[in-house]
Protein backbone atom coordinates (compact mmCIF):
# COMPACT_ATOMS: atom_id res chain seq x y z
CA UNK A 1 0.00 0.00 0.00
CA UNK A 2 1.54 3.27 -1.14
CA UNK A 3 0.74 5.34 2.29
CA UNK A 4 -2.62 5.97 3.43
CA UNK A 5 -3.79 8.40 1.53
CA UNK A 6 -6.89 7.28 -0.13
CA UNK A 7 -7.25 6.75 -3.74
CA UNK A 8 -10.40 8.74 -5.39
CA UNK A 9 -11.28 8.98 -8.80
CA UNK A 10 -13.43 11.12 -11.06
CA UNK A 11 -15.12 9.70 -13.84
CA UNK A 12 -14.09 11.97 -16.61
CA UNK A 13 -15.98 11.22 -19.65
CA UNK A 14 -17.88 14.35 -19.64
CA UNK A 15 -20.26 16.75 -17.14
CA UNK A 16 -19.08 18.61 -14.33
CA UNK A 17 -15.57 16.80 -13.48
CA UNK A 18 -13.44 19.83 -13.00
CA UNK A 19 -15.64 21.37 -10.25
CA UNK A 20 -15.26 18.28 -7.85
CA UNK A 21 -11.72 17.74 -8.34
CA UNK A 22 -11.79 21.17 -6.96
CA UNK A 23 -13.70 20.54 -3.79
CA UNK A 24 -11.81 17.43 -3.24
CA UNK A 25 -8.38 19.64 -3.55
CA UNK A 26 -9.99 22.15 -1.22
CA UNK A 27 -10.18 18.77 1.03
CA UNK A 28 -6.03 18.18 1.04
CA UNK A 29 -7.26 15.18 -1.76
CA UNK A 30 -5.61 14.99 -5.26
CA UNK A 31 -8.35 12.93 -7.36
CA UNK A 32 -7.50 11.09 -10.34
CA UNK A 33 -9.78 11.43 -13.17
CA UNK A 34 -11.14 7.73 -14.94
CA UNK A 35 -12.12 7.63 -18.56
CA UNK A 36 -10.91 4.46 -19.09
CA UNK A 37 -10.73 0.63 -17.03
CA UNK A 38 -7.37 0.71 -16.92
CA UNK A 39 -7.37 4.00 -14.49
CA UNK A 40 -10.47 2.60 -12.57
CA UNK A 41 -8.49 0.25 -11.91
CA UNK A 42 -6.12 2.45 -10.37
CA UNK A 43 -9.15 4.06 -7.55
CA UNK A 44 -10.27 2.85 -4.41
CA UNK A 45 -13.82 5.03 -4.48
CA UNK A 46 -15.25 6.96 -7.30
CA UNK A 47 -16.91 10.29 -7.69
CA UNK A 48 -20.14 10.12 -10.68
CA UNK A 49 -19.92 14.10 -11.89
CA UNK A 50 -23.03 16.27 -12.37
CA UNK A 51 -23.41 16.22 -15.83
CA UNK A 52 -26.18 15.08 -18.61
CA UNK A 53 -27.07 11.39 -17.34
CA UNK A 54 -28.06 9.85 -21.34
CA UNK A 55 -24.67 10.70 -22.08
CA UNK A 56 -22.40 9.29 -19.24
CA UNK A 57 -24.32 6.11 -19.59
CA UNK A 58 -23.80 6.16 -23.62
CA UNK A 59 -19.96 6.98 -22.83
CA UNK A 60 -19.18 4.62 -20.07
CA UNK A 61 -20.65 1.57 -22.62
CA UNK A 62 -18.88 2.92 -25.55
CA UNK A 63 -15.62 2.22 -23.73
CA UNK A 64 -16.76 -0.73 -21.73
CA UNK A 65 -16.56 1.39 -18.27
CA UNK A 66 -20.27 0.40 -17.75
CA UNK A 67 -19.98 -3.02 -16.04
CA UNK A 68 -16.82 -2.73 -14.46
CA UNK A 69 -18.43 0.21 -12.66
CA UNK A 70 -21.20 -1.71 -11.55
CA UNK A 71 -19.06 -4.68 -10.81
CA UNK A 72 -16.98 -2.77 -8.76
CA UNK A 73 -20.22 -1.19 -6.93
CA UNK A 74 -21.44 -4.72 -6.20
CA UNK A 75 -18.23 -5.36 -4.24
CA UNK A 76 -18.42 -2.34 -2.35
CA UNK A 77 -16.45 0.11 -3.58
CA UNK A 78 -17.38 3.77 -1.81
CA UNK A 79 -19.14 5.87 -4.26
CA UNK A 80 -21.17 9.25 -4.48
CA UNK A 81 -22.86 10.37 -7.23
CA UNK A 82 -24.30 14.48 -7.38
CA UNK A 83 -27.19 14.84 -10.39
CA UNK A 84 -26.58 12.66 -13.40
CA UNK A 85 -24.37 10.66 -10.73
CA UNK A 86 -27.62 9.94 -8.84
CA UNK A 87 -29.12 8.68 -11.79
CA UNK A 88 -26.30 6.76 -12.67
CA UNK A 89 -26.75 5.01 -9.34
CA UNK A 90 -30.09 4.65 -8.99
CA UNK A 91 -31.39 1.17 -9.60
CA UNK A 92 -34.43 1.65 -11.45
CA UNK A 93 -35.50 5.37 -13.58
CA UNK A 94 -39.05 6.54 -13.70
CA UNK A 95 -38.15 8.00 -16.61
CA UNK A 96 -35.09 6.83 -18.52
CA UNK A 97 -35.02 7.75 -22.55
CA UNK A 98 -36.10 4.02 -24.26
CA UNK A 99 -32.28 2.51 -24.10
CA UNK A 100 -30.89 4.08 -21.06
CA UNK A 101 -28.89 2.06 -18.48
CA UNK A 102 -27.84 2.98 -15.36
CA UNK A 103 -24.75 1.39 -12.87
CA UNK A 104 -27.15 1.00 -10.40
CA UNK A 105 -26.21 0.37 -6.36
CA UNK A 106 -28.14 2.36 -4.67
CA UNK A 107 -32.15 0.69 -4.24
CA UNK A 108 -34.22 3.84 -4.95
CA UNK A 109 -36.60 4.91 -7.99
CA UNK A 110 -35.43 8.15 -9.66
CA UNK A 111 -37.56 10.82 -11.69
CA UNK A 112 -34.93 13.30 -14.46
CA UNK A 113 -35.74 16.73 -14.40
CA UNK A 114 -38.20 16.52 -11.99
CA UNK A 115 -38.17 19.85 -11.24
CA UNK A 116 -38.99 21.17 -14.89
CA UNK A 117 -36.88 23.14 -17.23
CA UNK A 118 -33.68 25.41 -16.66
CA UNK A 119 -36.02 28.28 -15.30
CA UNK A 120 -36.93 26.05 -12.48
CA UNK A 121 -33.89 25.29 -11.21
CA UNK A 122 -32.69 26.92 -7.87
CA UNK A 123 -30.33 27.16 -4.66
CA UNK A 124 -31.13 26.48 -1.17
CA UNK A 125 -29.55 25.25 1.95
CA UNK A 126 -30.71 21.93 3.60
CA UNK A 127 -30.63 20.47 6.59
CA UNK A 128 -28.40 17.05 6.64
CA UNK A 129 -28.32 15.81 9.73
CA UNK A 130 -26.10 12.13 9.00
CA UNK A 131 -23.40 15.00 7.35
CA UNK A 132 -23.18 17.79 9.07
CA UNK A 133 -24.73 20.08 11.95
CA UNK A 134 -24.57 23.08 10.18
CA UNK A 135 -27.13 23.28 6.70
CA UNK A 136 -25.44 22.52 3.60
CA UNK A 137 -25.58 24.54 0.05
CA UNK A 138 -27.32 22.77 -2.10
CA UNK A 139 -27.41 23.89 -6.18
CA UNK A 140 -30.23 22.05 -8.07
CA UNK A 141 -29.91 22.09 -11.80
CA UNK A 142 -32.50 20.48 -14.06
CA UNK A 143 -32.28 18.24 -11.10
CA UNK A 144 -33.27 14.53 -10.31
CA UNK A 145 -35.63 13.07 -7.18
CA UNK A 146 -36.08 10.36 -5.37
CA UNK A 147 -38.89 9.32 -5.51
CA UNK A 148 -38.97 5.97 -4.06
CA UNK A 149 -36.49 4.08 -1.63
CA UNK A 150 -36.56 0.54 -1.26
CA UNK A 151 -34.71 -1.94 1.31
CA UNK A 152 -31.25 -0.65 2.75
CA UNK A 153 -31.70 2.55 1.98
CA UNK A 154 -31.92 5.99 3.78
CA UNK A 155 -32.66 9.65 3.04
CA UNK A 156 -29.53 12.24 3.88
CA UNK A 157 -31.53 15.25 2.45
CA UNK A 158 -34.74 15.98 1.91
CA UNK A 159 -37.21 19.45 0.93
CA UNK A 160 -39.71 20.85 2.74
CA UNK A 161 -42.14 19.07 1.17
CA UNK A 162 -40.80 15.86 1.64
CA UNK A 163 -39.44 15.29 -1.83
CA UNK A 164 -36.34 13.07 -0.74
CA UNK A 165 -32.87 14.84 -2.71
CA UNK A 166 -30.12 12.54 -0.90
CA UNK A 167 -29.59 9.01 -0.09
CA UNK A 168 -27.77 6.02 0.96
CA UNK A 169 -26.86 2.54 1.07
CA UNK A 170 -24.01 1.04 2.86
CA UNK A 171 -21.07 2.55 0.50
CA UNK A 172 -23.50 4.36 -2.16
CA UNK A 173 -24.07 7.98 -1.80
CA UNK A 174 -26.48 9.94 -4.33
CA UNK A 175 -27.92 13.16 -4.23
CA UNK A 176 -30.06 15.52 -6.35
CA UNK A 177 -27.82 18.51 -6.76
CA UNK A 178 -24.32 20.05 -6.82
CA UNK A 179 -22.53 20.74 -3.11
CA UNK A 180 -19.39 20.81 -6.00
CA UNK A 181 -20.73 23.92 -7.54
CA UNK A 182 -20.62 26.25 -4.86
CA UNK A 183 -17.33 25.20 -2.77
CA UNK A 184 -19.68 23.51 -0.69
CA UNK A 185 -17.20 20.70 0.88
CA UNK A 186 -19.48 19.28 3.55
CA UNK A 187 -20.63 16.53 1.98
CA UNK A 188 -17.16 15.29 -0.03
CA UNK A 189 -15.90 15.15 3.30
CA UNK A 190 -18.44 13.11 4.63
CA UNK A 191 -17.92 10.53 1.68
CA UNK A 192 -14.33 10.75 2.33
CA UNK A 193 -14.99 9.30 6.01
CA UNK A 194 -16.49 6.73 3.94
CA UNK A 195 -13.73 5.58 1.82
CA UNK A 196 -11.51 5.75 5.13
CA UNK A 197 -14.07 3.08 6.69
CA UNK A 198 -14.05 1.02 4.11
CA UNK A 199 -10.57 0.67 3.56
CA UNK A 200 -9.71 0.22 7.04
CA UNK A 201 -12.24 -2.41 6.76
CA UNK A 202 -10.49 -3.98 4.19
CA UNK A 203 -7.14 -3.65 5.04
CA UNK A 204 -7.29 -5.79 8.09
CA UNK B 1 -34.42 22.93 10.74
CA UNK B 2 -33.50 25.29 7.34
CA UNK B 3 -36.06 27.71 6.17
CA UNK B 4 -35.18 26.64 2.88
CA UNK B 5 -35.43 29.66 0.74
CA UNK B 6 -34.83 29.20 -2.54
CA UNK B 7 -33.23 31.50 -5.26
CA UNK B 8 -33.96 30.69 -9.20
CA UNK B 9 -31.98 32.08 -11.66
CA UNK B 10 -28.76 33.59 -9.59
CA UNK B 11 -25.33 33.27 -11.69
CA UNK B 12 -24.74 29.91 -10.31
CA UNK B 13 -27.81 27.72 -11.64
CA UNK B 14 -27.22 30.14 -14.46
CA UNK B 15 -23.49 28.91 -14.98
CA UNK B 16 -23.79 25.83 -13.24
CA UNK B 17 -25.87 24.03 -16.40
CA UNK B 18 -23.29 25.12 -18.72
CA UNK B 19 -20.70 23.74 -16.04
CA UNK B 20 -22.71 20.18 -16.51
CA UNK B 21 -22.40 20.50 -20.83
CA UNK B 22 -18.66 20.09 -20.22
CA UNK B 23 -16.83 17.71 -22.28
CA UNK B 24 -20.13 17.41 -24.63
CA UNK B 25 -21.20 18.19 -28.08
CA UNK B 26 -24.00 20.38 -28.61
CA UNK B 27 -25.98 19.86 -31.98
CA UNK B 28 -27.64 22.24 -33.88
CA UNK B 29 -31.02 20.80 -35.38
CA UNK B 30 -34.09 21.73 -37.14
CA UNK B 31 -36.21 19.41 -37.00
CA UNK B 32 -37.81 17.16 -33.89
CA UNK B 33 -36.71 14.40 -35.18
CA UNK B 34 -33.09 15.64 -35.81
CA UNK B 35 -33.36 16.31 -32.45
CA UNK B 36 -33.96 13.01 -31.21
CA UNK B 37 -30.94 11.61 -33.70
CA UNK B 38 -29.31 14.28 -31.59
CA UNK B 39 -29.99 12.46 -28.72
CA UNK B 40 -29.26 8.99 -29.88
CA UNK B 41 -25.86 9.91 -31.02
CA UNK B 42 -25.06 11.33 -27.38
CA UNK B 43 -25.57 14.96 -28.00
CA UNK B 44 -25.23 16.87 -24.35
CA UNK B 45 -27.94 19.09 -25.52
CA UNK B 46 -29.72 20.53 -28.57
CA UNK B 47 -29.61 24.17 -30.61
CA UNK B 48 -33.18 24.63 -32.27
CA UNK B 49 -33.46 26.87 -35.00
CA UNK B 50 -34.89 27.21 -38.44
CA UNK B 51 -31.79 26.91 -40.58
CA UNK B 52 -28.70 25.33 -40.04
CA UNK B 53 -26.01 27.99 -41.31
CA UNK B 54 -24.53 26.29 -43.89
CA UNK B 55 -28.29 27.14 -45.66
CA UNK B 56 -28.73 30.25 -44.03
CA UNK B 57 -25.31 31.21 -46.41
CA UNK B 58 -26.55 29.53 -49.40
CA UNK B 59 -30.11 31.16 -49.16
CA UNK B 60 -29.50 34.14 -47.65
CA UNK B 61 -32.10 36.76 -46.39
CA UNK B 62 -32.78 37.27 -42.94
CA UNK B 63 -32.48 34.93 -40.30
CA UNK B 64 -35.09 34.92 -37.69
CA UNK B 65 -35.85 32.81 -34.48
CA UNK B 66 -37.45 29.63 -34.88
CA UNK B 67 -40.93 28.90 -35.22
CA UNK B 68 -42.49 28.70 -31.62
CA UNK B 69 -44.08 25.33 -32.71
CA UNK B 70 -40.89 23.58 -33.62
CA UNK B 71 -38.93 24.69 -30.40
CA UNK B 72 -41.97 23.22 -28.30
CA UNK B 73 -41.47 19.95 -30.70
CA UNK B 74 -38.37 19.65 -29.85
CA UNK B 75 -38.81 20.44 -26.34
CA UNK B 76 -41.45 17.60 -26.27
CA UNK B 77 -39.30 15.18 -28.15
CA UNK B 78 -36.20 15.07 -25.98
CA UNK B 79 -34.96 14.83 -22.49
CA UNK B 80 -31.87 16.55 -22.68
CA UNK B 81 -31.32 20.83 -22.37
CA UNK B 82 -32.81 22.63 -25.63
CA UNK B 83 -31.14 26.16 -26.21
CA UNK B 84 -32.42 28.26 -29.01
CA UNK B 85 -31.47 31.16 -31.06
CA UNK B 86 -32.36 34.78 -30.33
CA UNK B 87 -31.04 37.20 -32.78
CA UNK B 88 -28.73 39.99 -31.25
CA UNK B 89 -30.41 42.54 -29.47
CA UNK B 90 -33.96 41.07 -29.64
CA UNK B 91 -34.54 41.38 -26.00
CA UNK B 92 -38.14 40.65 -27.24
CA UNK B 93 -37.39 36.61 -28.86
CA UNK B 94 -35.17 36.22 -26.11
CA UNK B 95 -38.71 36.67 -24.17
CA UNK B 96 -40.71 34.77 -25.89
CA UNK B 97 -37.98 31.59 -25.97
CA UNK B 98 -37.88 32.40 -21.72
CA UNK B 99 -41.90 31.71 -22.01
CA UNK B 100 -41.28 28.90 -23.97
CA UNK B 101 -39.14 27.49 -21.48
CA UNK B 102 -35.93 26.69 -23.45
CA UNK B 103 -33.28 25.94 -21.32
CA UNK B 104 -30.68 28.52 -22.90
CA UNK B 105 -31.02 30.78 -25.27
CA UNK B 106 -28.37 31.28 -28.04
CA UNK B 107 -27.82 35.12 -28.56
CA UNK B 108 -26.21 34.77 -31.99
CA UNK B 109 -24.37 35.79 -34.96
CA UNK B 110 -25.99 33.22 -37.10
CA UNK B 111 -28.81 34.80 -37.15
CA UNK B 112 -28.90 38.52 -38.62
CA UNK B 113 -28.51 41.20 -36.08
CA UNK B 114 -31.84 42.99 -34.77
CA UNK B 115 -29.80 45.99 -33.05
CA UNK B 116 -26.29 47.25 -34.57
CA UNK B 117 -25.61 48.71 -31.13
CA UNK B 118 -26.80 46.82 -28.02
CA UNK B 119 -26.91 43.40 -27.09
CA UNK B 120 -29.74 41.74 -25.10
CA UNK B 121 -29.29 42.56 -21.53
CA UNK B 122 -29.23 39.30 -20.18
CA UNK B 123 -29.43 40.35 -16.17
CA UNK B 124 -33.28 40.49 -16.61
CA UNK B 125 -33.58 37.43 -17.57
CA UNK B 126 -33.96 33.89 -15.52
CA UNK B 127 -33.16 31.75 -17.90
CA UNK B 128 -29.25 32.10 -18.91
CA UNK B 129 -27.43 32.93 -22.45
CA UNK B 130 -24.84 31.93 -24.18
CA UNK B 131 -23.11 34.25 -26.41
CA UNK B 132 -20.43 34.35 -29.01
CA UNK B 133 -16.88 35.97 -29.11
CA UNK B 134 -13.63 35.95 -31.22
CA UNK B 135 -11.41 37.41 -28.35
CA UNK B 136 -11.46 37.73 -24.47
CA UNK B 137 -12.77 41.77 -24.76
CA UNK B 138 -15.59 40.56 -26.28
CA UNK B 139 -16.47 37.74 -24.52
CA UNK B 140 -15.85 39.61 -21.28
CA UNK B 141 -18.72 42.17 -22.47
CA UNK B 142 -21.03 39.56 -23.01
CA UNK B 143 -20.21 38.31 -19.68
CA UNK B 144 -20.77 41.91 -18.33
CA UNK B 145 -24.08 41.99 -20.08
CA UNK B 146 -25.06 38.58 -17.76
CA UNK B 147 -24.12 36.05 -20.30
CA UNK B 148 -23.78 32.81 -18.33
CA UNK B 149 -21.70 30.81 -21.01
CA UNK B 150 -19.04 31.79 -24.41
CA UNK B 151 -18.46 29.69 -27.41
CA UNK B 152 -15.75 31.14 -29.25
CA UNK B 153 -17.24 32.27 -32.56
CA UNK B 154 -15.41 30.42 -35.11
CA UNK B 155 -17.30 30.81 -38.85
CA UNK B 156 -20.47 29.09 -39.11
CA UNK B 157 -21.84 26.99 -41.37
CA UNK B 158 -18.65 27.01 -43.60
CA UNK B 159 -17.02 23.70 -42.64
CA UNK B 160 -13.58 25.30 -42.50
CA UNK B 161 -12.14 24.97 -38.80
CA UNK B 162 -9.74 27.87 -38.92
CA UNK B 163 -11.74 30.82 -37.93
CA UNK B 164 -12.60 28.28 -34.80
CA UNK B 165 -9.00 27.46 -34.27
CA UNK B 166 -8.00 31.38 -34.58
CA UNK B 167 -10.72 32.12 -32.03
CA UNK B 168 -9.92 30.15 -29.42
CA UNK B 169 -6.30 30.03 -29.72
CA UNK B 170 -6.82 33.78 -29.11
CA UNK B 171 -8.99 34.04 -26.37
CA UNK B 172 -6.61 31.83 -24.50
CA UNK B 173 -3.49 33.47 -25.31
CA UNK B 174 -5.19 36.84 -24.01
CA UNK B 175 -6.16 35.08 -20.75
CA UNK B 176 -2.41 33.62 -20.65
CA UNK B 177 -0.90 37.26 -21.15
CA UNK B 178 -3.21 38.80 -18.27
CA UNK B 179 -1.87 36.27 -15.91
CA UNK B 180 1.61 37.20 -16.44
CA UNK B 181 0.67 41.04 -16.05
CA UNK B 182 1.50 42.98 -12.82
CA UNK B 183 -2.12 44.09 -11.01
CA UNK B 184 -1.09 47.53 -12.00
CA UNK B 185 -0.52 46.71 -15.97
CA UNK B 186 -4.32 45.90 -15.60
CA UNK B 187 -5.88 49.10 -15.49
CA UNK B 188 -4.17 49.55 -19.24
CA UNK B 189 -5.31 45.74 -20.01
CA UNK B 190 -8.99 46.66 -19.55
CA UNK B 191 -8.56 49.59 -21.73
CA UNK B 192 -7.15 48.19 -24.64
CA UNK B 193 -9.38 44.79 -24.28
CA UNK B 194 -12.63 47.20 -23.86
CA UNK B 195 -13.36 45.45 -20.85
CA UNK B 196 -14.64 46.37 -17.34
CA UNK B 197 -12.13 45.89 -15.22
CA UNK B 198 -13.35 43.81 -12.55
CA UNK B 199 -13.62 41.17 -15.00
CA UNK B 200 -10.49 41.77 -16.25
CA UNK B 201 -8.66 41.41 -12.85
CA UNK B 202 -10.58 38.35 -11.82
CA UNK B 203 -9.92 36.31 -15.10
CA UNK B 204 -5.94 37.74 -14.27
CA UNK B 205 -6.03 36.30 -11.07
CA UNK B 206 -7.67 32.87 -11.65
CA UNK B 207 -6.48 32.04 -15.60
CA UNK B 208 -9.73 31.59 -17.17
CA UNK B 209 -12.83 33.02 -18.03
CA UNK B 210 -15.60 32.76 -15.08
CA UNK B 211 -18.27 31.01 -17.68
CA UNK B 212 -17.48 28.30 -19.34
CA UNK B 213 -15.97 28.45 -22.70
CA UNK B 214 -17.15 26.01 -25.65
CA UNK B 215 -16.03 26.30 -29.58
CA UNK B 216 -17.84 26.84 -32.22
CA UNK B 217 -18.23 27.37 -36.46
CA UNK B 218 -16.47 25.01 -38.73
CA UNK B 219 -16.42 22.16 -36.55
CA UNK B 220 -16.87 18.98 -39.03
CA UNK B 221 -15.00 16.00 -38.31
CA UNK B 222 -13.78 13.88 -34.95
CA UNK B 223 -10.64 15.13 -35.21
CA UNK B 224 -12.06 18.96 -35.65
CA UNK B 225 -13.84 18.46 -32.26
CA UNK B 226 -10.52 16.71 -30.81
CA UNK B 227 -8.30 19.58 -31.78
CA UNK B 228 -10.81 22.41 -30.13
CA UNK B 229 -10.81 20.18 -26.57
CA UNK B 230 -6.72 19.95 -27.23
CA UNK B 231 -6.86 23.77 -27.75
CA UNK B 232 -8.66 24.05 -24.23
CA UNK B 233 -12.27 24.25 -25.02
CA UNK B 234 -14.55 22.98 -22.66
CA UNK B 235 -17.08 21.57 -25.10
CA UNK B 236 -18.21 22.06 -28.49
CA UNK B 237 -20.85 22.92 -30.79
CA UNK B 238 -21.33 21.04 -33.78
CA UNK B 239 -23.65 22.92 -36.66
CA UNK B 240 -24.37 22.22 -40.42
CA UNK B 241 -21.06 19.48 -39.60
CA UNK B 242 -23.98 16.61 -38.57
CA UNK B 243 -26.81 17.17 -40.67
CA UNK B 244 -24.89 18.75 -43.65
CA UNK B 245 -23.40 15.39 -43.88
CA UNK B 246 -23.38 11.84 -45.53
CA UNK B 247 -24.24 10.25 -42.78
CA UNK B 248 -25.79 12.24 -39.87
CA UNK B 249 -26.37 9.73 -37.21
CA UNK B 250 -22.34 7.95 -37.42
CA UNK B 251 -20.75 11.36 -37.63
CA UNK B 252 -22.99 12.49 -34.31
CA UNK B 253 -21.92 10.05 -32.47
CA UNK B 254 -18.30 9.84 -33.43
CA UNK B 255 -17.80 13.51 -32.94
CA UNK B 256 -19.19 12.63 -28.71
CA UNK B 257 -16.37 9.71 -29.06
CA UNK B 258 -13.62 11.86 -30.24
CA UNK B 259 -14.66 14.55 -27.65
CA UNK B 260 -15.00 12.38 -24.69
CA UNK B 261 -11.56 10.70 -25.30
CA UNK B 262 -9.62 14.03 -26.94
CA UNK B 263 -6.14 13.33 -26.17
CA UNK B 264 -6.00 9.44 -27.15
CA UNK B 265 -4.99 9.07 -31.07
CA UNK B 266 -6.32 5.34 -30.94
CA UNK B 267 -10.20 6.57 -30.22
CA UNK B 268 -9.95 9.54 -32.50
CA UNK B 269 -8.24 7.65 -36.06
CA UNK B 270 -11.65 4.47 -34.42
CA UNK B 271 -14.03 6.98 -34.46
CA UNK B 272 -12.87 8.80 -38.05
CA UNK B 273 -13.16 5.82 -39.88
CA UNK B 274 -15.96 4.91 -42.53
CA UNK B 275 -18.37 8.18 -41.85
CA UNK B 276 -18.90 9.20 -45.24
CA UNK B 277 -18.81 12.51 -46.57
CA UNK B 278 -17.94 15.70 -44.57
CA UNK B 279 -20.27 18.73 -45.47
CA UNK B 280 -18.83 19.88 -48.25
CA UNK B 281 -17.43 23.30 -46.86
CA UNK B 282 -16.38 26.57 -47.91
CA UNK B 283 -12.98 28.38 -47.28
CA UNK B 284 -13.48 31.14 -45.43
CA UNK B 285 -10.77 32.81 -47.17
CA UNK B 286 -12.91 33.09 -49.80
CA UNK B 287 -15.91 34.18 -48.41
CA UNK B 288 -15.97 38.15 -49.18
CA UNK B 289 -15.98 40.48 -45.75
CA UNK B 290 -19.34 41.19 -45.98
CA UNK B 291 -20.65 37.16 -45.37
CA UNK B 292 -18.73 36.56 -42.50
CA UNK B 293 -21.15 36.02 -39.54
CA UNK B 294 -18.35 36.36 -36.66
CA UNK B 295 -17.79 39.97 -37.82
CA UNK B 296 -21.68 40.65 -36.33
CA UNK B 297 -21.24 40.97 -32.50
CA UNK B 298 -18.48 43.70 -31.15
Amino acid sequence: MAGNSPRIGVLALQGDVREHVETLNALGVVPSEVRTIDQLGQVDALVIPGGESTVIDKLTRMFGLAPVISERIAEGMPVLGTCAGLIMLANHLADGTADQQTFGGLNVTVRRNAFGAQVDSFETELSMPTVSQQLVAATFIRAPVIESLGEGVHVLASLADGTVVGAQQGNVIGISFHPEVSGETKIHEYFLGVVEAFLSSTQR
Amino acid sequence: MSAQQSEFGGDRVKRGLAEMLKGGVIMDVVTAEQAKIAEDAGAVAVMALERVPADIRAQGGVARMSDPDLIQQIIDTVSIPVMAKARIGHFVEAQVLEYLKVDYIDESEVLSPADYVNHIDKWKFTIPFVCGATNLGEALRRINEGAAMIRSKGEAGTGDVSEATKHIRKINSEIRALSAMSEDELYVAAKEHQAPFALIKEVAATGKLPVVLFTAGGVATPADAAMMMQLGADGVFVGSGIFKSGNPEARAKAIVKAVAQYTDPAVITEASRGLGEAMVGINVSDLPAPHRLAERGW
